[in-house]
């Protein structure tokens, strides 16, 4: 029996009727607890992504709030800290073990459960049935899993902020020995272990995720719908998913033998360690440095997880609101191929200060430096498809414009911390800080929210207030450089990383004024975020109705669905296709649908 | 450029079929064994980092030369770990039997190797229960190692560390690999495979059960051999 009997059944089992065949509204029954909870439409779990990812952005913002208090005002007590956090801001002032409990809880939740689930798990899950023309993911009950096992990794995670030892602070990078040994510090006991449960949650969630958007791209795309065809979305989703599917698993590696050394007294992490009031431990013949690299290893891919979905879709908006097709499609393609590459080969340049060979080290610049090459071809690619464009600046693409400024120039100090010989004076201070904030976190938020405004007409049928997605844009961008470009300064002065008070610190002294600035700044744009917030929740109640089946006269397959489609998206057969996405204001026409045959009179492009 | 007006729709990638010409699931069984690679091969190169920058290190043949059964201080190096690796060997080509039988639509056939695999892997996860169970007696668990370096030395306690974590690992793999096993016997018992026309979750599982078989290899590789 062949693989041709199952690829042309009728119905594979399992799974939904994903063939070309007639689709009827023939829904079961659906309950709320099926529809809005345990759903198996990528649509909903991709709201679920989104929206737990927002509560997860807000609690993350909010403890940055709440440490940058604390930088900002080191000699001020704000008696309501410690009606929010009781002990932990005894007399209103932050106690040490919350700031770096606050400082770790942030990095852990916005880079992994805001920019990895509720970015890549948001689009992946919304676009790539849409924009490939599948009526569902291919397994949609793994997809529904993917969620539940994130949501679970959230719900430990935020258990752990209520123990009584606290939540793990040390760091979000989890660092051993002081993740290792519950005696270190109050994090490192419970707090610790809940954080690693979670994150183990969190890689399985990402694996039968990845699993299921690589399965779908490769084998799901709709006739006429090859490879060259699909928007560049697609691709940037592709390369995030095998990125994670191969990464993550060097991570729970690294996390089952951390396990060990936290509970069953092994010492893969640890040797020669004294702690006060405890002693000398037995540990001997292990390596931390191990750790790192397994640590890094999923590391510096996952900057480019978080950051290729961000990618994608700048470049779809992009396209689509220039009104031009983008420029170097297949470069587009190959560069970001390379960067999926050369993700894997760069790690060590985090390591640089750990006593790495130099000569390991400059192999690490060459190839970290390599990645200069790809990234400023999609840059230049970015900036000549603006080129001469007939310009609408929608929300969405002021954000997708605004994650291009923040790409560069986060990137270019890429550049600098790539140089192991730069990287001595540099490590560990702000410059590192404001380097990953912008090209990392902030470009991957635009890239969000880019995504959000362009695709919130699909998702829900109507518009978001453009007024106040106007304010929230100029507002963020803005804030968002006044936030970081001090921070290079204060690095380059060597002030370093994670330090509670600096101004105990003869040489940091001077910065008291900028750091209130910014601390200032950061309030303004987390307020501002809460605008967005309120944008969203409330369009999708009372916004604007969207009344024709494209109001971005896009030429994707997704604006070919009804303007709220059901589970199965489109009614009847899936469209053909017959062109690539980007045909814009071609041989005269505004645009050409990639469903649109091609003309016999057609010019080729 | 991208595309062009004649771009063939009738190749492999054009869309509206599997360019591999197989259905998701086995799509997503080759990713699924490409990443679980990346997890034995982070845990394989982290024991090799760590034993390369050890001074000492116990010799296999004098950790791993207990039989079952036989009297105690005999010395039959390697002779047991090998015939665990021998009964996983077998297993593997039973398996290919029960795949080879369900691509004709045998079903007793099926049944037959299917059942085969299941007792090789079982008496693979007996034969390393002896082993840990006699291991344990001699003072050997996580964190505590009663064997000396080569050269007499007293050892780093992450020779065990490290075996007991990976081979422990692998075995839960076979024993994940068993539960699968057992489900496709039921399945193929209940009929299911013969409705739907094909045995093709046997090859899903098949591919799985080659890969803990693989990494066997590479495992006792490490730990017996070198």
């Amino acid at each position: 029996m062949s693989n041709e009997a199952v690829l042309h059944a009728p119905a594979a089992a399992g799974s939904l009727d994903h063939g070309h065949g007639e689709h009827h509204e023939h829904h079961h029954h659906e309950t709320f607890i099926s529809k809005y909870v345990f759903s198996m439409d990528h649509k909903m779990i991709a709201k679920q992504f989104l929206i737990t990812g927002m509560v997860w952005a807000v609690l993350g913002g909010l403890m940055s709030v709440l440490f940058r208090l604390q930088l900002g005002y080191p000699d001020s007590t704000f008696p309501w800290l410690e009606d929010l956090l009781g002990k932990w801001a005894a007399g209103g002032k932050i106690s040490p073990e919350a700031y770096y409990a606050l400082v770790t809880t942030h990095g852990t939740v916005l880079v992994f459960f805001v920019l990895t689930a509720g970015l890549s798990g948001t689009f992946s899950n919304f676009l790539i049935p849409l924009q490939i023309g599948a009526r569902d993911m291919a397994s949609p009950f793994m997809n529904m899993l993917s969620y539940w096992f994130f949501f679970a990794a959230s719900i430990v995670m935020l258990s752990s902020m209520f123990v009584e030892t606290g939540p793990f602070s040390g760091g979000w990078t989890a660092y051993p020995p002081l993740s290792a040994l519950g005696d270190a510090s109050p994090g490192s006991k419970t707090g610790m272990d809940l954080w690693i449960i979670a994150m183990a949650l969190f890689v399985v969630s990402q694996l039968l995720a990845g699993l299921n958007y690589i399965s779908t791209i490769l084998n799901m795309r709709t006739k006429g719908m090859s490879m060259t065809r699909i928007p560049l979305t697609m691709w940037a989703l592709f390369f995030t998913a095998v990125l994670g599917v191969l990464s993550f698993p060097v991570l729970l590696s690294g996390f089952i033998l951390l396990i060990f050394d936290r509970n069953f007294g092994t010492s893969f992490y640890l040797s020669d360690i004294f702690i006060n009031g405890v002693g000398a431990l037995p540990n001997e013949g292990g390596s931390a440095i191990l750790y790192q690299h397994l640590f890094w290893f999923l590391g510096h891919p996952e900057v480019y997880i978080i950051l290729l979905p961000a990618m994608g879709i700048a470049s779809e908006v992009m396209s689509v609101n220039a009104r031009k097709p983008i420029f170097g499609y297949m470069a587009m393609v190959a560069s970001m191929f390379s960067i999926a590459i050369l993700a894997f080969l760069v790690w060590a340049h985090h390591m640089f200060v750990t006593g790495l060979n130099p000569f390991l080290g400059s192999v690490f610049v060459l190839l970290t430096l390599l990645i200069a090459v790809p990234s400023a071809i999609k840059v230049f690619n970015w900036l000549t498809t603006l080129w001469r464009g007939n310009i609408r600046f929608t929300p969405g693409m002021l954000f997708a414009i605004g994650f291009v400024s923040l790409f560069i120039s986060g990137g270019l100090t890429g550049i600098w911390l790539g140089n192991s010989a730069l990287d001595i004076h540099l490590h560990d201070t702000y410059f590192v800080i404001a380097h990953f904030h912008i090209v990392m976190g902030v470009a991957s938020m635009f890239g969000m929210f880019a995504g959000i405004y362009h695709w919130f007409p699909k998702m829900y049928g109507r518009f978001m207030n453009n007024t106040l997605a106007y304010i929230h844009f100029w507002v963020t961008l803005a804030g968002a450089y006044m936030i970081f470009w001090p921070m290079h300064y204060q690095g380059l002065a060597g002030m370093p990383r994670r330090y509670y008070d600096y101004s105990v610190w003869e040489s940091f002294k001077q910065f008291a004024e900028l750091n209130q600035f910014i601390s200032l700044v950061a309030m303004i744009v987390f307020a501002i975020q809460i605008l967005f917030l309120f944008n969203f929740f409330y369009s999708i109640f009372k916004g604007r109705k969207v009344t024709t089946e494209n109001p971005w006269g896009s030429n994707s397959l997704e604006w070919t669905t009804p303007i709220n489609p059901g589970h199965g998206n489109w009614v009847g057969e899936i469209p053909e296709v017959h062109r690539w996405p980007y045909d814009y204001g071609k041989d005269g026409k505004d645009h050409i649908p990639q469903t649109t045959p091609i003309g016999a009179d057609e010019s080729h492009h | 450029m991208a595309t062009t007006a004649t771009a063939p729709t009738t190749n492999a990638w054009g869309g509206g079929k599997s360019p591999f010409n197989v259905e998701y699931g086995k799509v997503m069984m080759w990713y699924f064994l490409m990443s679980d690679a990346f997890t034995f091969g982070a845990f394989l190169i982290s024991y090799g980092t760590i034993r390369f920058s050890t001074n000492g290190w116990p010799d296999p043949n004098e950790v791993f030369k207990s039989f079952p059964f036989a009297p105690e201080g005999v010395h039959a190096p390697l002779v047991f770990v090998s015939i665990m690796t021998f009964i996983l060997i077998i297993s593997s080509v039973t398996m290919v039997l029960a795949v080879q039988a369900g691509k004709n639509m045998d079903k007793s056939g099926v049944v037959k190797n299917l059942i085969w695999t299941i007792i090789g892997g079982i008496a693979f996860l007996s034969c390393q229960a002896w082993e840990w169970n006699h291991l344990l007696h001699e003072g050997a668990w996580w964190g505590s190692n009663p064997f000396l370096n080569h050269d007499g030395t007293a050892s780093s306690t992450n020779f065990t560390n490290y075996f007991f974590t990976i081979t422990g690992f692998h075995g839960f793999h076979v024993f994940s690999g068993v539960i699968i096993n057992i489900v496709m016997l039921i399945m193929t018992l209940a009929d299911k495979f013969e409705q739907r026309g094909h045995y093709l979750m046997i090859e899903k599982a098949g591919l799985y059960w080659h890969f803990v078989d693989l990494v066997w290899v590479f495992v006792f590789t490490c730990f017996y051999l070198i």
